[in-house]
């Protein structure tokens, strides 16, 4: 069975996702901050794929993905990296990265690679639904791998329906239409459409994103989602010296407060 | 062949909308109500009472004399630079700012590389009354000065794009970020036909006065309204695609697209989009881009900031793929060189993107009686200030 799927059945209490860019704070770092993530108690990881025009990202994920270019990182490197990946993390691992680094690379190799080193899923935010369903779809489920799609609150019921419908393994629900790295500010608003999503019983679990970055947001998301992710937050960290040690009181206080 | 886009947003495997969900419900708004809006009669007379009255339409279509004696052909410059801002660009922002307020939107932002499409930008805001927004990148706010102050002049807020080159792309980058962050009252006027479906589309119908004008003005003039040779330069094309836009289905006449070659193709510092890219996403559509073999874009280079980006529109693209249009690259010394000869010969100063347009006519040879129309998509009072330079004026 699929990683992610088994984590959602078989986990109690909220989920933590962390997100953090390949090559960065450098080249050969990919790895070693996985693995002490997974140590350190998150459940599971989003690997981003730097490319040089984030269109959905804030400052901070901008210049990690374009330090790690300058680091070197490219998707044929991190492939490369990876190859040890499951000697050395269990969790569930998923590529974030925008359409054109996947699409030089070759949708179908891309596929067959990721299936090949163990990563279990694939975020694309700038892939949009027609265009997976028509060119992409095949080879992403042939390779047994989850598409993550995104929700914001100006997607309609209708068209939540029909991404519940094409994904398997989790629905990303954005906290608000924003970048990245913007923080979380819970209005009565967005508690109504978080709401309003939960009450729709979609077949897929949710994950709350963007704007996530401490325990409080991330206790105010798991009230309406199985869990978070946290992006911005956490490449900030490593930006720090010693970030490696830094690790796991970042996601004691993430998770404990 | 069918040189326009499909239902689904693509020009054959070009095109389009290759965006995050955040901006879905705008661009899904945008699709289904832009065909119908212009078509609107209501719509239809303001807006080109607008480019009447306002813009100053139409442009004239002029026969440069010395010039055509120079090359051996019958030269006519269709003269955008005479448009109210001084460039083709206000023939989309008026329609764009007419389908905002239909839509109701508070806002409108925009991105800009020469400055021309921001002042146009910001011109029919102070026009209409709304706030505008446009980002510009460090590096262009420093080249193109005046029109930084024009925009101020009209109210508009200039915020620079730091982040990559600090050049149009990155403008770009940083308005469709914007947009992501407020979708719900604020409309983006995309400068060229670039971004996904049905920005490309919508662009080029709003640019199509100008091949429109110039039929009927050759009929008038010549007896003809199919010149044989129509040119003009391309930064993400917008001009070019107005002035090929009713020649698309007469495939006597030949069509030049002229890309900006930099200090050379192989010199690195290069904004020779065809030549240089390869297929790929950039913006929000499927195009040619430059990138590398990795699929990170490329900072491209011209000495003039309208034709500073690393990709063509995806109409473009097909009619590349196509071999519809020829494109071709003209280096910024021939670029400078044909502006300044265009002011010698015929008392008009270029932009210097249309200098590039200008430029290709020393590599032609002409059979004697043959009619070209050169898009003169701009007038180079913004320029004054790298001409200068360049020249030691
Ligand atoms: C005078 C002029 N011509 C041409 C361009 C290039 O844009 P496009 O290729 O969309 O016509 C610009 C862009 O700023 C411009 O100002």
């Amino acid at each position: 069975m699929n990683r992610i799927k088994q984590t959602f059945e078989q986990k109690k209490g909220s989920i933590l996702s962390i997100y953090f860019t390949a090559g960065y704070p450098e080249l050969n770092s990919t790895l070693n901050v996985a693995e002490a993530l997974e140590k350190a108690g998150a459940d599971f990881l989003e690997i981003g794929i730097p490319y040089s025009d984030p269109l959905a990202d804030g400052p901070v994920i901008q210049n990690s993905s374009q330090k790690a270019i300058e680091n070197g990182m490219t998707v044929k490197v991190l492939f490369e990296q990876l190859k040890d990946l499951r000697k050395r993390v269990s969790i569930p691992i998923l590529l974030m990265g925008y359409v054109n680094p996947v699409l030089q690379y070759g949708v179908e190799r891309f596929c067959a690679s990721c299936a090949e080193v163990g990563v279990d899923g694939v975020i694309v935010p700038d892939l949009p639904v027609y265009e997976y369903e028509e060119m992409y779809r095949s080879c992403f489920e042939s390779n047994n791998l989850s598409n993550i799609f995104l929700i914001t609150p100006q997607t309609s019921d209708e068209r939540i329906r029909k991404i519940d419908e094409l994904s398997n393994g989790f629905i990303y629900l954005l906290s608000s239409s924003s970048t990245t790295g913007k923080n979380l500010a819970v209005s009565t608003q967005t508690e109504d459409y978080f709401r309003r999503i939960k009450n729709m019983k979609l077949k897929n679990p949710a994950m709350i994103g963007f704007g996530i970055s401490n325990n409080k947001t991330f206790s105010k998301a798991s009230e309406y989602a199985n869990g978070a992710i946290v992006g911005s937050a956490f490449v900030k960290l490593l930006g720090c010296e010693n970030y490696m040690e830094k690790i796991p009181e970042f996601i004691r206080s993430l998770k404990e407060g | 062949m069918n040189y326009q886009v499909n239902e689904n947003g693509y020009y054959g495997t070009f095109g389009g909308a290759y965006i995050p969900e955040m901006l879905y419900p705008n661009i899904k708004e945008l699709r289904e109500t832009y065909l119908e809006m212009i078509a609107d009669p209501v719509f239809k007379e303001e807006y080109l009472g607008l480019l009447k009255d306002y813009v100053g339409r139409p442009s004239p279509l002029y026969l440069a004399e010395r010039l055509s004696e120079k090359y051996g052909a019958n030269i006519y410059l269709k003269r955008e630079d005479l448009n109210h801002t001084g460039a083709h660009k206000i023939n989309n922002t008026v329609g764009q700012i007419l389908l905002a307020e239909r839509l109701g939107k508070k806002r409108i932002i925009a991105e800009t590389g020469a400055g021309q499409h921001g002042v146009a930008t910001a011109t029919v805001c102070a026009l209409k009354g709304l706030e505008c927004v446009v980002y510009m990148g460090e590096v262009d706010i420093e080249r193109q000065a005046p029109n930084v102050a024009r925009m101020k002049m009209m109210g508009a807020t200039v915020i620079p794009a730091l982040s990559g080159s600090r050049t149009l792309k990155d403008a770009t980058n940083e308005a469709l970020r914007d947009w992501i962050n407020n979708p719900v009252d604020t409309h983006y006027i995309i400068g060229s036909v670039v971004g996904p479906h049905p920005y490309p589309d919508m662009v080029a119908r709003f640019q199509s006065i100008i091949s429109e004008e110039t039929k009927w003005q050759l009929l008038e003039k010549t007896g003809n309204s199919s010149p044989d040779y129509v040119m003009a330069c391309v930064g993400g094309g917008s001009n070019a695609m107005g002035m090929f836009y009713h020649f698309l289905d007469n495939e006597r006449v030949k069509l030049i697209a002229v890309e900006a070659a930099g200090k050379g193709v192989d010199s690195g510092e290069s904004a020779a989009t065809t030549l240089l890219g390869k297929e790929g996403v950039l913006h929000g559509s499927r195009s040619i881009v430059m990138q590398t073999e990795d699929g990170q874009v490329v900072e491209p280079y011209s000495i003039s900031a309208g034709l500073d980006y690393p990709g063509i529109g995806p109409q473009h693209a097909h009619l590349y793929a196509t071999k519809r249009a020829q494109y071709v690259s003209i280096t910024d010394d021939e670029a400078m060189n044909a502006g300044l000869q265009l002011a010698k010969l015929e008392g008009i100063i270029p932009a210097i993107e249309s200098s590039h347009a200008l430029a290709y006519l020393d590599k032609m040879k002409f059979k004697g009686d043959e009619t070209v129309v050169i898009c003169l998509s701009g007038r180079g009072d913004k320029d004054l200030d790298t001409y200068m330079k360049y020249f030691n004026l």
